[in-house]
């Protein structure tokens, strides 16, 4: 079984952006860059899956710089056996991000496709399903348990807004994955090393598929307003007054 | 301009976030269409009529939409699309889960948590965890978009019904099935209409002392919520989880207790009218947006406060 995991290089989730000089983008001269923690997720699900079995290949892909080859190497030191890198400098958006990735998957054509829920810098929540929509396949988003049965379908739990909901999917089939389906290994120093000789292939972007034009405009990226500041209380009594007198306790 | 609104429901009532999906389409077009697609959906449909607000209702009622699985709904919503300058539903896990994978059949960019709308192209909305604010122009002729619920109100009923025509089209794309639901039932309110949220963070240290979050809670006849690390620790179930990744909140009364305050977990709730934090870290970042804040050892003052309601 062939799964194919898209990973994005995104701002470590520490650290505090702000907008460029001009307003109209995200600074991030000197910002500490990682594997989004959705896509660590799904490789360590990915390795989680071959671990179970005796048949996977674990592919990882990225459309991004080609610094972003630093995260397709964790991936690897996690288990996954070779990377690609669809190399742009352009900040592409979802549909044309889904738009690479369904061409991968029509090279590759993997079982399982394996994304985060959204990226943590734009939030979006988007590329699997766009994806899913191209290839024409089945969806599981917000996966908590991955089940893959042997009558060529997967099992999935999904966290939704009112608990839980269980789907039967068809294969090949597109997944992304929340924060309780697993918790990801930390790579040990051997696995480091020998991820230094698995393959990373570059692809320039313009050679894989005719280049997405953009569909929005950046108008502005600005902080939004603070909440004013607010008062300490140093004890239950004069909370509940001041919450009173605020008509918090109407 | 004419708006298609995704409705959100369980065959038998309209999700409140529609209501407010429906308010963000008053918004941006004098035509509003809400779109009702189920199994046995009927009385949603009548409830969808009654909308402020609300020009027609479509009614897709076969069992090939009564599971809400998005490939089939995807593909009966880009059917109709054509019609409208936009569609929109609310950014729950539904609205996230189905409109993507509208936009790849209709080959538009969603625009995600649209939080204000400036003009029928221009939508605001929150990135990097809510740090900032993007403004963006969408350039595709329909616009596919999820809202913010807690940016919109909700859409009162009570006025004649409008218009109510069924459609007849059905899509079964044979490649998911439902297994079954797990929903969790309580008597609390839901998180996204309570006017109180109560949440308790990893401090709670038990699923048994969450009790006193629930016991809090139900002193205001509120919700409750929880950080991710509490929820990771298996005190309460995931659906409860607060901020970036979870559920947004913005209820009147919004009380953190043992709750440190990570940017992730801001995102979540700190559109909320008024905010207390309890914490015994004087430092905690969750003061900074706190307009009551009580350093104190929760488990001292929370039966303390409780008393005191
Ligand atoms: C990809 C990603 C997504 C995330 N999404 C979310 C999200 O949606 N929502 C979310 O909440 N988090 C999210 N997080 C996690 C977030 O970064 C924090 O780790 C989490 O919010 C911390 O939870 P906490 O405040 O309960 O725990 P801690 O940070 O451990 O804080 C516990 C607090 O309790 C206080 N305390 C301890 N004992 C007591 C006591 N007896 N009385 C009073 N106070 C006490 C401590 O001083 C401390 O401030 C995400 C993280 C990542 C990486
Ligand atoms: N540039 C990219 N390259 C590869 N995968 C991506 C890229 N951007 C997003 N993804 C995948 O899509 C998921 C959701 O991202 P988003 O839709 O942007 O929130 C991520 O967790 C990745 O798995």
């Amino acid at each position: 079984m062939k799964i194919l995991v898209p990973i994005k290089r995104v701002v470590d989730y520490n650290v505090k952006v702000r907008p460029s000089d001009d307003g109209l983008d995200v600074d991030l001269a000197n910002v500490k860059m990682a594997i989004n923690p959705f896509c660590e997720i799904a490789v360590e699900e990915a390795v989680r899956i071959k671990e179970s079995r005796n048949d996977c290949e674990i592919i990882v892909v990225t459309v991004g710089p080609a610094k972003a080859s630093e995260q397709l190497r964790a991936a690897l030191a996690l288990g996954a056996d070779r990377a690609l890198l669809i190399e742009t400098d352009q900040r592409l958006e979802p549909l044309a991000i889904a738009k690479c990735l369904h061409k991968v998957f029509e090279l590759e054509a993997p079982e399982l496709v394996l994304l985060g829920k959204q990226a943590v810098d734009y939030d979006n929540n988007q590329t699997g399903q766009i994806l899913a929509g191209l290839c024409g396949i089945a969806q599981g988003t917000f996966c908590s348990r991955i089940v893959l049965s042997d009558a060529g379908t997967v099992e999935v739990s999904r966290e939704v807004d009112d608990g839980l909901e269980v789907q039967r999917l068809k294969l090949p089939a597109v997944l992304t994955t929340d924060l309780r389906l697993n918790e990801p290994r930390y790579a040990a120093l051997a696995q480091i090393m020998k991820a230094k000789k698995k393959p990373i292939v570059v692809t320039a972007l313009a050679d894989l598929i005719p280049v997405p034009s953009a569909r929005t405009k950046t108008l502005g990226v600005a902080i939004p307003p603070a909440r004013k500041a607010g008062q300490m209380v140093a004890s239950v009594q004069e909370l509940v007054e001041k919450l009173k007198a605020a008509g918090g306790l109407a | 301009m004419s708006v298609l609104v995704l409705a959100q429901h369980d065959n038998r009532v309209l999700n409140e976030g529609t209501r407010r999906a429906v308010t963000a389409a008053t918004q941006l077009g004098d035509s509003v269409v809400v779109l009702v697609a189920g199994g046995g959906c009927q009385a949603v449909a009548t409830q969808a009529c009654e909308m402020e607000g609300v020009t027609k209702v479509l009614c897709a009622d076969a069992d090939c939409f009564r599971d809400q699985m998005a490939e089939n709904i995807a593909q009966l919503v880009a059917e109709l699309a054509p019609d409208f300058s936009h569609v929109i539903a609310v950014g729950s896990t539904f609205g996230k889960n189905v409109l993507p994978r509208l936009g790849a059949l209709l080959d538009v960019q969603p625009i995600s948590d649209v939080v204000a709308i400036e003009s029928p192209d221009i939508f605001v909305r929150p990135i990097y965890a809510g740090d900032l604010l993007v403004r963006v122009q969408s350039q595709d002729s329909i616009k596919v978009l999820t809202v913010r619920g807690t940016a919109f109100e909700a859409a009162p009923s009570g006025r004649p019904p409008c218009a109510l025509e069924p459609l007849s089209a059905t899509f079964e794309l044979g490649l998911s099935e439902l297994v079954k639901r797990e929903i969790s039932e309580s008597d609390f309110p839901s998180l996204e209409n309570a006017r109180v949220v109560v949440s308790g963070g990893k401090a709670l240290g038990s699923r048994e002392n969450f009790d006193l979050i629930y016991r809090l809670a139900g002193k205001f006849k509120g919700a409750v919520g929880a950080s991710r690390s509490a929820v990771d620790a298996g005190y309460v179930p995931n659906e409860l989880q607060v901020g970036q990744t979870g559920r947004m909140v913005a209820p009147e009364l919004y009380i953190a207790v043992g709750i440190s305050g990570a940017v992730q977990h801001l995102a979540g709730m700190k559109d909320s009218k008024v905010v207390v934090a309890i914490n015994k870290d004087p430092d905690a970042a969750i003061f900074d947006v706190a307009d009551f804040g009580l350093v104190a050892d929760l488990f001292d003052v929370l039966p303390e406060l409780e008393a005191q309601l």
